[in-house]
């Protein structure tokens, strides 16, 4: 057990340690002149030499790359980032302004996600005609092809401007958080729902189901007891690929939304080549994968005493 | 028995053997697939030869025709210059679909490769690498593309490297993935018995033998990808604006969804038809191989 613990944990450290290198690689050494990307492109010819000396040395990039790396490495140990380049506040801070806005979006629309991927696993193993049936698994593979920019554009266009129900753009009250809220759950929803769908359907035709429509088990009480719990489980082996779409889903609904949020922080950052903010970001979403990966390696095991007890005995 | 019976499966590749009448028997049964072959063969033709589909320019407006609603005419509207909205998504399936089909060769051609070498090797090699690929997939792939455009530079050709750099990890696992079972199979134990060279058994064995279910991946990740492009795009990433990219029309139109909301919703549908019917086809094209 412990061998295991600790192995789990090494793997998430170095998937935090190479996401900082590999960014460090692509935004600080690739570039033929990181200084470049400090500046304005349509700028960047006109600025006088002494400065970008200046700004050079201010940044460290005057100094040999495996030098800067190690510092860097070093500060961001401590949790130092550096500073925004463009608003000369630290990038950590920068981070945590925007952090509780897109952990409610993507807290709210996961919950929605989990509801509709069970909604649909349920209604797909509970059909009794075929075409009923083929409708509905096929949903999941079209909740993940109507790209979030169109989904979005669709809900402001019937529900905001339409209907007047909710506020079209804003980060003010629970009412704002309604369309942005559906629009990222739908493509979340999608491989969770195939996942449920497969493992309902695996569940459905097991021995102990057998046995409790045997014992005169209603099909409610068989849902709720028996293969609900056992179908779940599966559902945390894709964690990881749901906070990745969680992730780069709240990107365009926020800038869809015009909402405050990481997601759009990032495309701000990258739009201004805000080096110190990307690579804060992404190493922050290295650290949520990795933790998240962590927390479902460690769960499972108490969730499913067959693997327990694979684990005390291996 | 068993044995013999899947030796004989085995030996007769179902795809292939089947009578063409009998396959379009079939296909007759399914007229969602037939729909979805429609959608792509259309498309694809919408990027060979746009002129044959619409006789508009993608670039030459009517100022006085300026957001003018879906007509007999004017198939999407017109744009805030007049623009044939048609025309422009149907140039624009040239941009998105080069791109699109750039990124996901890249991402197989390297992916395979790295999956190939990573189960044949095995051992420390396959170690090294299997943990890269677990960092390359801890970054969710768009986040990922985003940073490597930042670096190369805003372009449609950027995007489609962008793209299939970033998706080259989930071919390298299913390909290893894949290698690793084949390596246990009796035929290549065989192979190597009859003194037929490590390098053999890959190319001749090995390699035929995985690329199936990376050729179904592939077949899922077109629409992956063009969502992908289309979503680079949209952020303004990809082509300059006089340019038709979908992902770019879609927030040309963006501005004005609320008077003109056709502008920005049927080019994005038109995108959304394309992404489902490839997901239908490599559906589709996985259940046929299980079989």
């Amino acid at each position: 057990m412990l061998r295991y613990l600790a192995l789990k944990i090494g793997r998430a450290l170095f998937v935090v340690w190479a996401a900082f290198t590999l960014t460090f690689v692509l935004l600080f050494v690739l570039p033929a002149d990181p200084v470049d990307l400090l500046f304005d492109p349509a700028e960047v010819n006109s600025v006088p030499p002494e400065v970008r000396a200046q700004v050079a040395a201010s940044y460290g990039f005057d100094r040999p790359v495996i030098l800067q790396y190690l510092t860097r490495l070093g500060h961001a140990l401590t949790g130092d980032f550096g500073t925004s380049v463009q608003s000369g506040r630290p990038v950590v801070a920068t981070i945590l302004d925007v952090l509780p806005s897109t952990l409610l979006l993507a807290a709210g629309a996961l919950a929605l996600a989990l509801v509709i991927a069970f909604v649909i696993a349920l209604a797909a193993t509970s059909a009794r005609r075929p075409w009923v049936r083929d409708l509905v698994e096929a949903l999941p593979s079209g909740a993940v092809s109507v790209p979030v920019f169109l989904s979005g554009i669709l809900m402001l266009q019937i529900f905001s401007f339409r209907l007047g129900w909710f506020p079209a753009f804003g980060d003010e009250g629970a009412r704002s958080l309604v369309l942005p809220l559906i629009t990222l759950a739908i493509p979340v929803s999608g491989p969770i729902a195939q996942l449920l769908v497969r493992s309902f359907a695996t569940e459905f035709r097991s021995g102990y189901v057998t046995t409790s429509w045997a014992k005169g088990a209603t099909r409610g009480g068989i849902v709720v007891r028996d293969v609900f719990r056992n179908a779940s489980l599966p559902a945390l082996t894709i964690a990881g690929i749901t906070f990745g779409n969680l992730i780069a889903g709240s990107v365009i609904t926020e800038t869809v939304f015009a909402r405050q949020g990481v997601g759009r922080m990032t495309q701000a950052a990258i739009n201004t080549l805000d080096v110190p903010l990307v690579q804060g970001t992404v190493v922050l979403v290295a650290v949520g994968f990795a933790l998240i990966n962590l927390i479902v390696d460690l769960i499972y095991p108490l969730l499913d005493p067959r693997l327990r007890a694979a684990l005390a005995t291996g | 028995m068993t044995v013999g019976l899947d030796a004989f499966t085995a030996g007769r590749r179902p795809g292939l053997a089947r009578p063409i009448a009998r396959r379009l028997g079939e296909l007759a049964r399914q007229p969602i697939l037939v729909a979805s072959w429609i959608v792509v063969l259309v498309v694809i033709g919408w990027a060979v030869a746009p002129g044959l589909f619409t006789s508009y320019g993608p670039y030459a407006g009517d100022a006085a025709a300026s957001f003018s609603p879906p007509s007999a005419e004017h198939w999407f509207g017109t744009d805030r210059l007049g623009r044939d909205l048609f025309a422009r998504s149907v140039y624009g399936a040239q941009t998105t679909l080069t791109a699109t089909l750039l990124a996901v060769l890249i991402a197989f051609g390297v992916g395979t490769l790295v999956g190939l070498i990573a189960g044949f090797a095995g051992g420390i090699v396959d170690t090294a690498v299997m943990r890269v690929i677990d960092v390359f997939l801890a970054i969710p792939s768009l986040l990922l593309a985003m940073v490597v455009v930042s670096v190369l530079g805003y372009s449609t050709q950027n995007i489609a490297l962008a793209v299939g750099i970033s998706s080259i990890a989930s071919f390298a696992r299913v390909m290893r993935a894949q290698v690793l079972s084949v390596v246990t199979q009796d035929y290549v134990k065989a192979a190597y018995g009859l003194g037929v060279g490590r390098l053999g058994v890959m190319l001749r064995h090995v390699v035929p033998n995985s690329l199936s279910s990376v050729i179904a991946l592939a077949a899922l990740e077109i629409g992956t990808a063009v969502l992908a492009v289309a979503s680079l795009g949209f952020l303004g990433y990809g082509a300059p604006p006089p340019q038709p990219e979908w992902g770019l029309l879609v927030a040309e139109g963006r501005d004005y969804v609320a008077v003109h909301p056709w502008a920005s919703i049927l080019p994005g549908a038109a995108l959304a038809v394309v992404v489902i019917a490839t997901h239908r086809i490599s559906t589709s094209y996985r259940k046929d191989h299980r079989r």
